[in-house]
């Protein structure tokens, strides 16, 4: 494999293959010297045409700990303003001898487009709405870690479907692995996801009921204005995640949210706060598997 | 000297005089002379005219395509009068009408006789400009209908940018039975197809590109209808892609309004299924529907629905279309693929080659008003000739059209234009070469 530029893309098999290696670097990153020399002279580029803090933050970690060369490319200072075409910015990067390109971009299919076009690995750091592999990775990695396996558990992920590329990635993985998978939010926020088995609940009550896992998903608040919900204190008390919802899932079930959170918006602090909330071992968990992603791509090169 | 020349033994097919069948048509300096069919009267000496031997192929008025994109003046990188024009004649059609989207906007005489001098000057086949409803194309106001009649315009339309005001276009079509033109319509209610750039449904979820529904079309379909019947003007409709719209356009004209409808060869032949991989040369508006759209819009050509087929041929420059998908440019270039796709309508037995000349050139010279798509004694000699069984593979780089944004790139087709006579000229499309 060249790439990872969707969990569409991937087989179940070569899923357990990212996960069972996260695990390897997971125990590095326990260690006092958390670096390996893995990926020692190989060159990545964090290219993010999308702010992003977290992602960013995390895969450059993952890079230094995997011991890449790291590049960061700044698009506000960059020719994207000047009105140079993307394949021409990539092209230029390539030039520069990079091995892994990491690709954030608001436009859906981007990272696909890139890897047709260059003999760099791409990593697909979330394009538009469509996915964010490593972001379902390294929550599948987070569940297992908890729950032992995937198959069967019932998960609800809640919020904004529409717009969310973790929450597609997650489908995308989940049913791969025979998980139930329901979907709660509005109606105006929920996409058509025939094919994939998902139920979909605009009840977040019937929503929650026994699943072992709840993914919240953050509301940008920008919707509002948009005529998707009335605003956001309807949007909480309709949708929001609090002590006495959490209760209505079954009792060891596990909270997550990919982040940044809207406190009070769709998750109350004393359930992002709880002990069922697993929102920290994510971003740890995180580094591991895209650790796991850059050395399993680099390895391949390799060998071809 | 009279210049003549003899088209021998073709099949011969003119849905405006009920010619089906086998004959000889002698030209004389440009127009038809006369049609001899078959066991009727004396046979057709060849010995001193220039002869084309049709044996075998079918013989039939050259595409009149009321919706194409010429790009010139403003836009030459992607297309030309010139390139256009030959690009055209290559597949088989004979005249074509511009939409006005160019820069500047066709929505002034000035520039309505600029094309036309560039037409006449440069063009391959005959040039029908269509002028902008509104000026610049803005939905505002008025543009100057009457003086682009005038010129030479023969409809109006603000193609790709709807008239969201219902109340400027019920002017718009009020004003225009003033000079009884047509008022093509783009139906498109921008507020539901915003920031869509593919049908939607479960297919633009799964390549997390935002969809445009199918009520963004339906919706304005019913409001032009409406406001058709309200003013009494002539609406025509643009390029119908949806099941829905099929079946308004079905029971206003069974109310006995007075519209016409169109479609293009995409719609009926290929599903939204064509953008996976986010293949921008599949990104057009309206969008690539689903398999029940293609069959309605099928249903709606051979039920007499949809009266025309058009191209809508949109061409763009290579680099445009090589960009992130929900910025890359919509549209396909169609003439030199347009007739081979709806002859396959004839293979799988939705039209009668009759009836496809008449959606091909004879209905569209009627709603445009002017003297095409006939082979009638002394109308131009306005001809294509085509080979029904012939098979070919779909090559963009072959294109004549300087836009080889094609879904169809590596079709296999069969059914392709042989020889096309257009202005006095005879073309062989086999060796027009593109690139």
């Amino acid at each position: 494999m060249k790439d990872l530029i969707g969990i569409k893309e991937l087989s179940k098999e070569d899923i357990n293959v990212i996960l069972d290696t996260a695990a390897s670097f997971k125990d590095v990153l326990k260690r006092d010297i958390k670096k390996v020399p893995a990926l020692r002279g190989k060159t990545v580029v964090n290219l993010f045409f999308e702010p992003s803090t977290r992602t960013k933050t995390s895969f450059e970690l993952a890079e230094k700990r995997i011991s890449t060369d790291v590049l960061n490319f700044s698009v506000p200072t960059s020719s994207v303003v000047k009105g140079e075409s993307l394949l021409d910015t990539v092209r230029t990067i390539e030039a520069y001898g990079v091995d892994f390109i990491v690709i954030r971009h608001s436009s859906s299919g981007v990272p696909h487009f890139i890897a047709r076009n260059v003999k760099a690995s791409v990593i697909n750091a979330g394009d538009g709405i469509n996915e964010h592999p490593t972001q379902a990775l390294l929550d599948a990695f987070s569940i297992v870690e908890k729950k032992g396996g995937l198959n069967g558990l019932k998960v609800a992920i809640v919020g904004d479907i529409t717009h969310s590329r973790v929450a597609k990635s997650n489908v995308y993985l989940l049913s791969k692995f025979g998980a139930h998978i329901r979907l709660v939010g509005p109606p105006t926020l929920i996409p058509d996801m025939a094919g994939y088995g998902v139920e979909v609940f605009y009840n977040m009550e019937d929503g929650l009921k026994d699943v072992d896992v709840i993914m919240m998903l953050r509301i940008q608040t920008e919707r509002q204005g948009k005529g998707f919900f009335p605003s956001t204190l309807e949007y909480f008390k309709n949708w929001g995640l609090d002590t006495q919802r959490l209760e209505l899932a079954d009792k060891d079930a596990v909270v997550m949210h990919p982040g940044p959170m809207n406190r009070g918006i769709e998750i109350s602090s004393d359930v992002a706060d709880s002990a069922q909330s697993i929102i920290l071992d994510q971003v740890t968990n995180g580094i591991a598997v895209r650790m796991a992603v850059m050395y399993l791509l680099g390895g391949a090169k390799e060998n071809a | 000297m009279r210049k003549t020349m003899l088209i021998k033994n073709g099949h011969i097919v003119d849905p405006s005089q009920d010619i089906d069948g086998i004959g000889d048509i002698i030209i004389e300096d440009g127009k038809i002379k006369e049609i001899k069919l078959k066991g009727q009267g004396s046979k057709t000496k060849g010995q001193e005219m220039e002869t084309i031997d049709a044996s075998g192929l079918y013989v039939f008025p050259g595409l009149v395509d009321m919706h194409t994109h010429l790009r010139e003046p403003g836009f030459e990188h992607k297309e030309t009068i010139k390139t256009g024009t030959l690009a055209a004649v290559r597949g088989g059609i004979t005249s074509v009408c511009c939409m006005p989207n160019t820069n500047p906007v066709n929505d002034n005489r000035t520039v309505t006789e600029f094309i036309l001098r560039k037409a006449f000057d440069e063009g391959s086949c005959n040039v029908y400009p269509i002028g902008a409803i509104t000026k610049g194309q803005k939905g505002e106001e008025l543009a100057e209908m009457g003086m682009m009649r005038e010129e030479g315009c023969v409809a109006f339309s603000d193609d790709g940018m709807p008239i969201m005001n219902g109340s400027l276009m019920r002017r718009a079509l009020e004003y225009s039975k003033t000079f009884n033109v047509p008022i093509i319509s783009h139906c498109e209610d921008l507020s539901l197809s915003e920031g869509g750039s593919m049908n939607e449904g479960a297919l633009s979820t799964q390549l997390g590109l935002r969809g445009i529904p199918y009520a963004s079309e339906d919706v304005m379909v019913a409001r032009d209808i409406i406001l058709a019947e309200l003013t009494g003007g002539r609406l025509h409709i643009a390029h119908v892609s949806t099941e829905g719209s099929v079946r308004l356009i079905r029971q206003a004209k069974e109310r006995g309004a007075n519209i016409t409808a169109e479609t293009c060869p995409h719609y009926f032949t290929v599903t939204e299924d064509a953008v996976k991989g986010y293949n921008t040369n599949a990104k057009v508006n309206p969008p690539l529907r689903r398999q029940k759209d293609v069959e309605a819009v099928r249903e709606g050509l051979k039920d007499g629905t949809i009266d025309i087929i058009a191209t809508d041929h949109a061409p763009h420059h290579k680099d445009e279309k090589l960009l992130e998908f929900d910025r890359a440019p919509s549209g396909i270039s169609g003439f030199e693929t347009a007739l081979s796709l709806s002859l396959m309508l004839v293979h799988y037995g939705v039209l009668t080659m009759s009836r496809l000349v008449e959606k091909t050139a004879l209905h569209p010279a009627k709603i445009l008003g002017i003297d095409k798509g006939t082979l009638k004694a002394g109308s131009d000699a306005d001809i294509a000739i085509a080979d029904m069984n012939k098979e070919f593979k779909v090559e963009q780089d072959k294109f004549i059209s300087k836009g080889k944004n094609t879904p169809f790139e590596g079709w296999k087709l069969k059914g392709m234009p042989v020889i096309t006579i257009c202005k006095g000229k005879v073309y062989d499309c086999r060796k027009l070469i593109g690139g």
